[in-house]
């Protein structure tokens, strides 16, 4: 049996029926780690020793009878969520030799249920980018496709995924990151309600957009990570301390009653013929499932979704990225003739391109002068598309969307344009700027690429969700589709 | 042309919370090693959190009250950015436009005159770490970073520009320490750095209401030093309007030992901190519930403790306003009247007032001492004043007690009796000891007899002499007088 091509809930059962042990699925994820990681390249730091041990205690663990699904169950921690002992690159020269002496309350939750951690996933810089093409170290790769991007910029935590390098993976979404991927990859990928889970131990990009989530082989284990991974964090001011409920439950089978809206405001300029076609499909058979549907224009206000989005994620990133000057931890440039000097060179050489450009975005737009015009006005805008929503979800349970207006594209195809690598997260930024959750999942493929199908809910709608996600994906086998590796 | 001082003050002072601003860490960091009081939090780690630390809202509101300010319902913290390596994270989490209070005035008294000083805001922000500059043994600079400091509860008061005299300025920072004195929620040190002042000076034309160039003043790390500033400066500005110059707005530092205002050079590159809402920390709601609560629950201030003490205790005027002007004074004068339960409760407040505001200044005064390091504790400062009721003292012994007690913290009883200096109740020999003048100052009652009033209280101070002040000179004069009489 392949055992790295298990789902969570699967390995879970094995383990439980003692049919295999965490040791032996850590090691035959290490193996194929070993086997395609050269040629997708999802991890920046593979922990083979210790997720043996951590494997071990699993078993231990799971032989005394203090299992939970997730225990002994191996995963890939995106490259942004600190880990005790174990590097946290962001995938960024800056913080390449960075040993975080601190858990992401994630991290700990995860290990707290008996994590095996696998390693650390590649992603662009800080987070910045739709491609893993801006990871300082080196582009992750498509498993379906390699000449093409798996997305991002948690590409390297969907890659381990669609790869069966993982079981399961952490991923952030700023703007469609765990998301744009997912559907690039043809995983399950979750953003949840902002404040859903603890930001803590996360390393900031847009600290009001920036969420965690569950990266997975299918909707069941999208609900056992959440369970996991959701709730109130003190350590988190803006965490929301409201009761977890168990996502397991909302895994039923039909979409009996729920009224979805299907926003026009999405059929974007740019949107390829197969994946509008397959989108098509997607939402006949949700349909087929018993939802309501309506086809019209609820959300007015989300084309400018882009432009704030553009103005608020680097102002903040702006301030976020000014702690890493080369003195106390990280990158710090060697020959410098002072202070100040020692300051511009750690940044001009610890940063990339793409980081800077953002840097730069945001240093202008909260400039005196520019403030009102420019930031005070995102703002504005962030409150009237959020305002749109409310105003949709008192009709709808959900909206439904297609995840990106593209199947995955080339390497280097994009890279060049940075405003036509930003129109890829389209369908996905909104959800941040509104602060609700959506989730991707599987909805067929163009000429073998993948398409994602994505669902938006109400704040804390969770469970609506991935009740249609969950639906949704037990009436297709698109979930069940192994990639040429 | 005659010019008037125009100054506005801005005041920064530590809160004497345990912990710091956003993080678990110790605020109390005067006496810990270098960086032992830090965590990923303060030190500005990647991906760290902040969290608000409730007890220094509370000191915030609870000053901004005492200072009369309104307290908006909504505030909430913004990012000041700026670089610099006292700085952990880049920017500095502080208020820009939704400051906890605003809006405020105090009262102050300078030569008998009082005036209103209008307080614009009060806001919460984290101090900086602290920086260090070192040169090594070939001559290169490098500067020692300490932490500690960073993220100690720092409460900004800006004053309008209200404050017409250097004299003025003073005063009101006297007095707004005493109020947070009272408050318990600042020590008030300037010295040690806890209570900080920048002053913008500038001056216009009498009747003038466009003021030349302002100049903002740093560096001034005491009370004299900022009144030796502000006066330096204004005069100055003078100077230079007198001389047809051009005053410039710029920031100028105090350089104490040269008694000047020196140009500053700015440490950031520009001005401008690109505030923005601390996406981290959502807006706080301050119920005016909450407030109302803590407006019932403030302690007395020093005009309520003065009117206190002169209404209960029947205390001059004069008395009541020094004792309440500091709150470890009033709290030892408190203390003092707490277990007096007799007679004539306010004969009682007036001695003691005299020996507080009398030996006990002098002797803290003289030292160089804080009210709470007195070895003197009430109780015994009570004694102290029951032993002169009771005539065990004379005045001249009790000031030698007071003073061994002052040096030893010895009880007044103990050391009156090691000194020989309890009062002489033995009649006789203070007989002995008239009978002893009278015989060896002949001339004195030669003078006397023929009138001379003076002669009395000549030979009263002999007869002190030799009793070393222990006699009681109203027995003396008793004594002397029927000898002179009727030898």
């Amino acid at each position: 049996m392949d055992l790295h091509r298990l789902t969570i809930h699967e390995a879970a059962d094995l383990l439980r029926r003692r049919e295999t042990s965490s040791q032996e699925l850590t090691r035959a994820c290490l193996d194929r780690i070993a086997a395609v990681d050269p040629a997708v390249r999802a991890f920046v730091t593979v922990c083979a020793d210790g997720a043996l041990q951590q494997a071990g205690e699993a078993d231990r663990r799971i032989t005394n009878g203090e299992a939970t699904p997730l225990t002994g169950i191996p995963a890939a921690i995106k490259d942004n969520m600190c880990t005790r002992g174990v590097r946290t690159t962001c995938s960024s020269r800056m913080l390449e030799g960075f040993v975080p002496p601190y858990n992401a309350t994630v991290v700990q939750s995860l290990s707290d249920a008996g994590m095996v951690m696998l390693g650390k996933a590649n992603m662009d810089e800080f987070a910045m980018g739709s491609s893993t093409e801006h990871s300082a170290f080196f582009p992750s790769r498509n498993p379906w496709d390699r000449a093409r991007v798996p997305g991002g910029s948690s590409g390297g935590s969907c890659v381990a995924v669609a790869a069966d390098e993982a079981i399961y993976s952490l991923g952030s979404d700023t703007g469609g990151s765990i998301r744009q991927p997912a559907g690039f990859c043809s995983v399950v990928g979750f953003k949840p309600t902002y404040g859903r889970v603890s930001r803590f131990g996360l390393v900031a990009f847009a600290s009001s957009l920036d969420q965690i989530g569950p990266i997975t082989k299918d909707v069941t284990d999208c609900a056992l990570v959440m369970n996991a991974i959701c709730g109130y964090d003190p350590g988190d001011s803006t965490s929301l301390n409201q009761p977890t409920p168990d996502y397991t439950r909302s895994l039923v089978p039909d979409l009996k009653g729920l009224r979805l809206g299907v926003p026009q405001e999405y059929a974007v300029a740019g949107m390829q013929p197969g994946v509008e076609s397959a989108f098509k499909a997607a939402v006949r058979r949700l349909a087929e499932l018993g939802a309501e549907i309506e086809w019209g224009a609820f959300l007015p206000h989300t084309r400018y979704a882009l432009a704030a989005y553009y103005i608020i994620a680097p102002s903040e990133a702006s301030a976020n990225l000014a702690r890493y000057d080369g003195v106390k931890y990280g990158f710090s440039a060697p020959e410098a003739s002072s202070m100040w000097d020692a300051l511009e060179k750690t940044k001009q050489a610890g940063f990339g391109a793409e980081v800077k450009r953002r840097i730069m975005l945001g240093t202008y737009a909260l400039s005196a002068g520019y403030y009102d015009a420019y930031y005070l006005k995102a703002q504005k805008v962030r409150t009237l598309i959020r305002q749109e929503f409310d105003r949709a979800f008192a009709r709808f349970d959900a909206l439904i969307t297609p995840t990106s207006p593209t199947v995955p594209f080339k390497i280097g195809e994009k890279m060049d344009d940075p405003v036509q690598m930003y129109l890829s997260d389209i369908c996905t930024l909104p959800v941040n700027i509104a602060g609700i959750p959506a989730v991707s999942v599987p909805a067929g493929f163009v000429d073998g690429l993948p398409v994602g199908l994505q669902a938006i809910g109400k704040p804390l709608g969770e469970e609506t969700l991935l009740r249609i996600a969950f639906a949704y994906e037990q009436s297709t086998d698109w979930h069940k589709r192994k990639t040429p590796l | 042309m005659e010019h008037e001082t125009i100054i506005g003050l801005e005041v920064h002072t530590q809160l004497l919370t345990r912990s710091k601003m956003f993080c678990r860490c110790s605020a109390d960091y005067a006496s810990a090693p270098p960086n032992s009081h830090v965590c990923p939090v303060c030190l500005g780690m990647p991906g760290v959190l902040p969290t608000i630390n409730r007890k220094a809202i509370e000191y915030a509101v609870m000053t901004a009250l005492a200072l009369q300010c309104r307290i908006p319902e909504f505030t909430k913290f913004d990012r000041k950015n700026y670089p610099y390596p006292d700085l952990m994270k880049g920017y500095q989490i502080s208020q820009y436009d939704a400051p906890i209070g605003v809006q405020g005035w105090m009262l102050t008294e300078t030569a008998g005159e009082q005036r209103r000083v209008n307080i614009k805001r009060v806001h919460l922000e984290e101090d900086v770490a602290k920086l260090i500059h070192r040169t090594d043994s070939v001559g290169e600079s490098y500067s020692l970073i300490d932490v500690n400091r960073a993220g100690v509860p720092l409460m900004e008061i800006v004053t309008e520009p209200d404050l017409r005299s250097p004299e003025e300025a003073r005063q009101f920072l006297m007095k707004l320490r005493t109020i947070l004195q009272y408050l318990g929620v600042s020590t008030g040190n300037m010295e040690e750095g806890s209570f900080r002042c920048d002053a913008n000076v500038s001056i216009r034309p009498e009747g003038s209401a466009d003021t030349l160039a302002k100049v903002e003043v740093k560096n001034m790390n005491s009370f004299k030093a900022v009144y030796r500033a502000l006066e330096f400066e204004a005069s100055r500005q003078r100077k230079v309007a007198a001389e047809r110059g051009r005053l410039y707005q710029e920031t100028r530092g105090w350089a104490d030992d040269k008694g000047v205002t020196q140009p500053q050079r700015s440490k950031e590159y520009a001005q401008d901190y690109r505030y923005f809402p601390e996406p981290d920390l959502p807006p706080l709601t301050l119920s005016p519930a909450w407030v109302d609560e803590l407006r019932a629950s403030l302690p007395g201030l020093p005009e309520a403790r003065r009117d206190q003490f002169a209404s209960r205790y029947a205390l001059p005027e004069y008395d009541a306003r020094l004792l309440a002007g500091s709150k470890a004074l009033a709290d030892y004068f408190g203390e003092c009247m707490k277990a007096y339960h007799g007679p004539a409760p306010e004969k009682r407040a007036k001695t003691v007032s005299n020996w507080l505001l009398g030996e006990f200044a002098r002797w803290i005064n003289a030292e160089g001492m804080e009210i709470h390091q007195s070895r003197v504790t009430p109780p015994q400062l009570v004694e102290l004043v029951e032993m002169c009721e009771q005539n065990a003292l004379t005045g001249p012994a009790a000031k030698a007690v007071f003073e061994e007690m002052f040096r030893t913290g010895h009880p007044p009883r103990e050391i009156a009796a090691r000194l020989g200096l309890t009062q002489i109740s033995d009649l006789s020999a203070v007989e002995a000891a008239v009978k002893a003048a009278i015989a060896a100052n002949a001339q004195a009652v030669v003078d006397f007899r023929a009138g001379k009033q003076q002669s009395l209280t000549f030979l009263v101070g002999q007869v002190m002499k030799a009793t070393r002040g222990r006699a009681n000179p109203g027995v003396v004069t008793e004594i002397l007088r029927r000898e002179l009489e009727t030898g």
